[in-house]
């Protein structure tokens, strides 16, 4: 999933500085499941927004609204129900959510509610690491389904860098060192021969570097 | 006209027992401020963030959650939830610029002990040296 965490309070008042009417607009997807920005959060937000002005003496009303998601443009379309009725929307979905709108609703004035981290999973309650840095090449098969990219901290793809100690990664100590972890895997699966292919120099235009990428399917366009 | 803070507080079955046990005009007798308004819960671990906030804006000057003690509650970890939960909106308070200390969590031994009644003077002496909160009674 993607992984965000709520913006510090006060850096969202100043975006609605302004505003007097507060659309705050969760989603239903990731955001939900780590808790950034789901009905849950939407509440809370609403209610500190309120208070935040309550206390600066300035009027507010806010309007609490949760989206099935915010990346396709049939949900987005639904926020029409409230036109006339806002200043300004802070969206709690990722970025891609926050773009969604101000690409859909020109006019709208739109603000990010989170910071998008990036994608990962719940390594415990409380917790979420990243797993996947979304390259565009995946090369999970090469090692033991364990990805260098995201996880080792100079994406190297042949092998560790010699900086770390007890499996565990220079930069902190508590970041494993994720080719031990490739390496003990392999190793475990019988596959310690696949350690010894190299890998070629890399084609980083999937990887966002040829500027913003985009999926096409002829099968499902329409 | 003295300031006489409005409390909201929100305590478990299980450390609130001496409201039933004694009633209203026992906690009083007691010395259980008349300023603080109980609400009870089967579990503190139910409470949520919003609902603390909700009172703020509803008009509370302070909020304290009265539950188990932290390795004892009743339903296991309840009350380390609930103690979670002030946490966050005392950073919220820090960060609308507002004294933390208007909400509080209690861990108290369940059943009939004066500590409920001493922490609410606690709370009542607190707020009454803190002053009237600074959130105006607001529109939603």
């Amino acid at each position: 999933m993607i992984i965000a965490e709520r913006k510090p309070f006060n850096e969202i008042m100043e975006m609605v500085r302004d505003a007097k009417r507060i659309l705050v607009l969760g989603c239903r997807g990731c955001v939900t499941i780590c808790s950034a920005g789901g009905e849950r959060e939407v509440e809370i937000l609403a209610s500190l927004i309120r208070l935040g002005k309550q206390k600066a003496g300035q009027p507010v009303e806010t309007i609490e609204a949760t989206l099935v998601r915010q990346c396709d443009k049939e949900y987005i379309d639904s926020i029409d129900q409230w036109d006339g009725q806002y200043d300004a929307i802070v969206s709690m979905a990722c970025g891609v959510g926050v773009n969604f709108i101000a690409n859909l609703r020109p006019m709208a004035k739109v603000y990010p509610g989170v910071n998008t981290s990036s994608f990962g999973g719940s390594a415990e309650q409380g917790v979420w690491s990243e797993q996947c840095a979304g390259c565009g090449n995946c090369i999970l098969h090469l090692t033991g389904g364990l990805c260098p990219v995201a996880r080792c901290a100079k994406s190297l793809f042949n092998g560790p860098c010699g900086g770390s100690v007890d499996g565990r990664c220079e930069i902190h100590k508590d970041v494993p060192c994720i080719w031990q972890s490739i390496h003990d895997k392999m190793v475990r699966t019988d596959n310690a021969d696949g350690l010894a292919v190299i890998a070629p120099i890399r084609d980083w235009s999937t990887s966002g570097h040829g500027g913003p990428r985009k999926t096409i399917r002829p099968d499902l366009t329409v | 006209m003295p300031f006489i803070p409005n409390i909201q507080a929100f305590c478990c079955h299980y450390t609130s027992q001496q409201t039933l046990a004694e009633g209203p005009e026992g906690l009083l007798a007691d010395g259980f401020p008349k300023n603080v308004t109980i609400h009870r819960l089967v579990c503190t671990g139910k409470l949520e963030v919003s609902t603390l906030l909700k009172a703020f804006e509803d008009g509370a000057d302070g909020v304290y959650v009265a539950g188990c003690p932290v390795d004892q509650c009743h339903n296991l970890m309840g009350s380390q939830r609930a103690a979670k939960r002030v946490g966050a909106i005392k950073k919220a308070l820090t960060e609308l610029g507002v004294e933390p200390e208007r909400i509080e969590m209690y861990h108290l031994e369940r059943g009939f002990h004066p500590e409920f009644v001493k922490v609410a003077q606690e709370m009542h002496e607190r707020i009454t040296t803190l002053g009237p909160s600074p959130f105006q009674g607001g529109t939603k």
